[in-house]
Formats: C-alpha cells, structure tokens, sequence
C-alpha cells in the first residue's frame, strides 16, 4: 500500500494580498505612484458603526407624517452681514470646474437649488454656469488662487478659505496635463496640456495669526456680509478647529479621510488623515471648550451616503454635512449601465476611480467635449435632487423616531456604537452596556 | 481731494467710502493719514482713482486693486497689492514678504526692498523692485514680469511657469526649472517698457540677465524626481 502525503492548500499572504502584489508590480513596471480619485477605500470605523436607539417608554416619538420635524439651518450667524439658511442641512461640497465638467457643474448648481441647498467651486474659479444655477454659491478661497477674482468673490454667497481636505491633509491639489484644456488653461492661467500641482499651502499667509488678518482682508472686501468657512481636512481636529474659530470663521469645514478628492496618490489617501467618525466629537469639542457649539456652525463631510449617515453626524454635534462622491454617484458616475466601457478602461463599474485621466464615460469628471455631453445638466441635476429629498426624508424619519421636531436636537444620547473603536470614536456607549471607551462608565 | 484720517476714523468706513467709487466719480483723489500699519488699508477698490496713503501699512495694502492708483508714502506689509487685477501699488519703503502675490495685471513697484516669496504665484502682474528680493521669490510664477534692480535670494522661480524674470544683481540661486535665459531685443524692448512705466531712468536695460522657466517640469516624469 501507497501512501501519499496530503497536498498543501495554496495559501495567500494576508500581508501581501492580491491588490498589495499588484501595486508591487505596477510601482515595478512603471516607477512612479499610483494618482486615482475619491477617497480612502481601506474599511475604518464609520456611520455604519452606529445605530439610533429610538423611543420608548424613556422618550416619546413624533407621529411619522403628521408632527414637524423642521431641517431648515442657518450658516454664518457669528460675523457676516448676510448669513445663509438652507432648506436642509446637506450642501454639496467644493469640486472644481476642471475636474468636474461644466455640465457636471451645472448639474450640481441645479440639483442643489432644486433641494434648498448650496453647491461650492473648487479649485479653478467659478464658472458662469454654476454661479447661475446654484442659488447658494460657496466660493472657494484656495492656496492656488486659480481664477480668484474680486467680482467673484463679491458674486459669491460665502468664502470657503480651504486649508486642507480629508483626502489629503497636508496636499495641494493635482489636475494632469490630460484635463488641461483651452478653457481650464485659461481660467488657471497655465499653459495647456501641463501636469498642474496646486501649492499645499496659500501664498500669502502662513498660521492662524496670518489668517485672521486674511479673513479680515476678505471681510473688508466684501463689506463683511459673506459668511466665511474654513475647511480643514481631518488631521487634528480638536486643535484645528479651535484655531479656526481664533482666526475669525463662521463656519468650520472638518473633511474625514473618506472625503474624495479629484486626484492624488493612493498613498496619501490611504494613510493621511483620520476617519471621519474620529473627527466630528473633538471638532465639537473644541467648539463647547471655546463656547462657540451652534455659534460658529460645523460641517462634516467624509463618506455621507444616506440620510443615516447625515443623522448621526448631526447628533454628534455636526449642524450641517457636504457631499461629493455621493453626489457625483448621483448624477450618474460609475452607474453600471456604462459596465461596457468602464471595462474597456480596465475597471468595473463602482471601482473606477481614475478621473485624473479625463476619460470618464459619464461624462463627469472629464474635459473631453464629447464625453462631457453625454451629461445632460437638467437630468442629472434632477437626480442629485431627488436624492437629497430622500436623504432629508430620511433624517426626518430618524429624527421622529427618536422624538425631535427639529433634526438639530439629536444628540450623543439617541446613538449606541457597535463596536468599541467606533465606540471610542463617537463616545457614545458600546450597545447593551453603558461603556464609553476612555470615557469611563458614563452614566445610564 | 477727499482726506481720511485712520486715527479717528475706521477702517472700515475708509473702505467703504472708497468701494462707493466708480468709473466716472468727481472724487478722484484721496489722501490716507495716520495709517499706523493698519492691515487691509485700500483693499479691494475698484475705480479709476488715486489714493495717497501718508505712512506705513500692515498686511495685505492695497490688496486685489482693480483701477486705482495707490502710494503707500511708507514701508508695506506681507501680501501688499496681493492678487492685484489692475491699476498700480507704489510702495515708497520696503515691502515684507508676498510682495504681489498671485496679481493678474496692474503694475507695482516697490522702491526699497522685498523680502522673501515677492511675486509668488504671479499670475499676470507686473513687480518693479528698486532694491534685493528674499529667496524663493517668484515661486510658481505663472505669468507677469519681475524686474529687480538689486539682488535675488536663494531659489529665484522655483517651479516657474511663464513669467519672466529680469534681475539686474546677483542671484543667489535658481530655483527647480528656473534657468538663464538669452536676453533677445524683445526682451530688451519688454524691460525697457516696464522701466519707464516704473519710472527708473538710470539703469540700462544691458545691465539685466533674464530668468525663466527650462519647462522640463511641466510633465511628471520620474527622471526628474529629484528635481523636486
């Protein structure tokens, strides 16, 4: 009788999986660093980590269709003449035209005025297009100064002074030769076809000192009605926002890692910056510590989907949230009715994530006229309205269910975590106990 | 002449009165006392006036002018004329850091010198500077002329696009991709133009050397990567 040892079952490294090997190879072959889009893709601890404990015997609920529950909120109360009150507390988050096309521009303007909220520019100035379809602009003030003009400036609802993303805290923007076109070229004042690197830091100021006196320069130029956000990426947010508030915001901007970006190495957005759930408790914070919580407002972006997500940054102290790759998604990009031809670019629908190259089938992220036409402004606009409906529709749900008439009183108390990092994170108590980790027992 | 006085009236009220203007107004010419280096001194105009400021200004003088004529009879801030569209900043002093930074158009001249980053990010401006500049002046300069009289501190035009360069002293160093380049007759002819508009008649224009971009940056190549 023969015997045979058993075969080895062929083993896969869990260090050296199949994506790592293949980034080795590529770094190999090519030698230089991958540049995608969107934001980190690795799983961290989010809204999903969460869940609402609605109302019982301790809490009462609102009557789903028939009792108020009012979304509305006010940005820019603290200094500008003129604040903002939005129909509902999502906004579209800054995208540039050059990144984006101005159909997908449009789109967003008319999608957002659709829904009672506002859209922002990006880093390429504004566009006639955007400026008139959006009723609420937020005009992005950034180290590039790309098409930074006072008209628009004065044309703009709010200023947004950008000093980081959550994608990249600590980076400059990056629009590759590809995306250069006559009217980008123009507007940035570059020559067409380069590879632009943005500066990571403004060109004129440097810290928070500097900044207030660039706020007030801002202030001064537009006769200090506008409300002036700083947008921060997630990076150390208790202490940045409070220097945010010294330098004079009215609104503090705090973008999570899973906040998108229109390029940049998959490096930096894998492995800078924290999770969005990390950042919304010590932004809010250094808010309470300053006694400025609801007085400077606070935006949160990162990874929004639903209206879960938006009722569970509001509870944990957030008065509005921003959108982007959520709302590119609902104008119509990586939509698998386009599987054919993310296929011919090596990707799958809801993977790809190569805007930098401009060849987007959508439409969306690209210069190229003719792909850039197949966005129609109106229905993709629509879209992105009706999806913020039902995002507000949502939070309504959420917020009845846990008693509120208005979605700005949930609170840490309507929230339990389902794991301990989560837990930790948004310091509210792991499920079925009343453990904040680092927090101590807390109280039931 | 209308005349402001910044130790009794806000800065606030001076802006104001001074965006009222517009093409065309009969108050053409206004005198600023008492600045005291008040920041954001005359941002932010818009009309074909001509301000006089009698004195020193902090951050930011004369910042995103369109039209107007500005004189700051003193020493300027960081960041004066920043992001200048048109019309003109005289600073009769030195001016600090980001001296015009990121202009589109209009003329400054700085009598004295400018410290580091003069004309960072220039996008169209034009910056006459009497004396030195600091290092990594003209950083990222997109587009405009630079003329300096006296000399450049380290990494002149770092990462420069298309502006040009004039630099009549010594250069400390050049920045990555910012080389010598041949002095043609057109760009005598551009140096000699912008002289006169500065108002320097003692200087020839044979006495400068031309900086700008070698352009081998303008496309990531990693071949390059050091460069960086």
């Amino acid at each position: 009788m023969t015997y045979h040892n058993p075969p080895t079952t062929p083993r896969k490294s869990a260090t050296f999986d199949d994506y790592t090997l293949s980034e080795i190879r590529r770094a190999a072959a090519t030698g230089i660093y991958d540049i995608r889009g969107g934001g980190a893709k690795r799983r961290v601890p989010h809204f999903d980590d969460l869940l609402f404990l609605g109302a019982s015997m301790s809490r009462y609920p609102l009557e789903g269709y028939r009792e108020k529950c009012t979304t509305s909120v006010v940005l820019g109360t603290r200094f500008a003449k003129k604040p903002i009150e939005l129909k509902i507390p999502i906004t579209i988050a800054g995208m540039s035209f050059g990144s984006l096309s101005a159909q997908a521009k449009d789109a967003l303007g008319r999608g957002a005025t659709l829904a009672g909220t506002s859209t922002t520019t990006g880093d390429g100035g504004m566009t006639p297009e955007e400026r008139g379809q959006s009723k609420t602009l937020v005009y992005q003030y950034l180290p590039s100064r790309y098409g930074m003009n006072p008209d628009d400036l004065r044309k703009a609802d709010c200023i947004e002074v950008v000093v980081g993303q959550g994608a990249k805290p600590g980076g400059g923007g990056m629009l590759l030769g590809q995306k250069i076109s006559d009217r980008v070229a123009e507007m940035r004042t570059l020559p067409k076809g380069i590879d632009q690197r943005s500066a990571c830091r403004h060109p004129d100021w440097t810290g928070p000192d500097d900044l207030e006196i660039k706020i007030l320069e801002l202030r001064e130029i537009t006769n200090w009605e506008k409300p002036i956000y700083i947008k921060i990426g997630g990076a150390r947010p208790y202490y940045d926002v409070a220097l945010a508030v010294k330098a004079g915001a009215d609104v503090v901007v705090v973008d999570g890692m899973q906040g998108g970006t229109a390029a940049t190495q998959e490096v930096f957005i894998e492995h800078v910056g924290q999770p969005t759930l990390a950042c919304i408790r010590p932004a809010v914070q250094a808010l309470q510590d300053l006694g400025m919580h609801r007085k400077v407002q606070l935006i949160v972006s990162g990874g929004i989907r639903n209206g879960a997500d938006v009722a569970k940054a509001l509870a944990l102290g957030a008065d509005a949230v921003a959108i982007g790759t959520a709302a590119l998604v609902a104008l119509g990009d990586n939509d698998p009715a386009l599987e054919a031809e993310y296929n011919k670019l090596g990707t799958t629908a809801g993977a790809y994530d190569d805007w930098h190259e401009g060849r987007d089938p959508a439409g969306i992220t690209t210069q190229d006229p003719e792909l850039a036409a197949r966005l129609d402004p109106v229905r993709a606009g629509r879209r992105l309205a009706n999806y913020l409906k039902v995002m507000t529709l949502e939070v309504q749900t959420i917020a009845r269910a846990c008693g509120h008439n208005h979605v700005h009183n949930l609170e840490p108390e309507d929230l339990c975590a389902l794991t301990i990092e989560a837990a930790a994170m948004a310091r509210v108590p792991l499920a079925g106990t009343s453990w904040i980790p680092g927090h101590g027992q807390g109280g039931l | 002449m209308r005349t402001i006085d910044l130790a009794v009236t806000p800065l606030r009220d001076l802006n104001s009165e001074l965006h009222r203007q517009s093409e065309g107004t009969n108050e053409a010419e206004w005198e600023v006392l008492n600045p005291r280096g008040q920041h954001a001194v005359a941002v932010g105009v818009d009309a074909p006036i001509k301000v006089a400021v009698r004195g020193p200004v902090g951050y930011y003088g004369g910042g995103m002018n369109k039209k107007a004529v500005i004189t700051i009879h003193g020493s300027a801030g960081p960041g004066v004329a920043e992001n200048m569209m048109s019309g003109s900043v005289v600073v009769k002093g030195d001016a600090s850091q980001y001296a015009g930074a990121t202009g589109r158009g209009g003329l400054l001249v700085i009598e004295g010198n400018a410290a580091s980053r003069c004309g960072i990010s220039m996008k169209g401006i034009d910056i006459v500077v009497r004396g030195n500049i600091g290092h990594m002046s003209a950083f990222m300069a997109q587009s405009g002329h630079l003329v300096v009289l006296g000399d450049a501190g380290d990494a002149l035009g770092d990462s420069i696009y298309e502006a040009k360069l004039f630099v009549r002293g010594n250069v400390k160093s050049l920045g990555a991709d910012c080389i010598e380049k041949e002095m043609r007759p057109e760009h005598h002819e551009q140096l000699a133009a912008l002289l006169e508009k500065a108002g320097i008649k003692d200087v020839k224009t044979s006495e400068f050397k031309r900086y700008g971009s070698a352009r081998k940056l303008y496309n990531f190549n990693i071949d390059n990567a050091d460069a960086y």
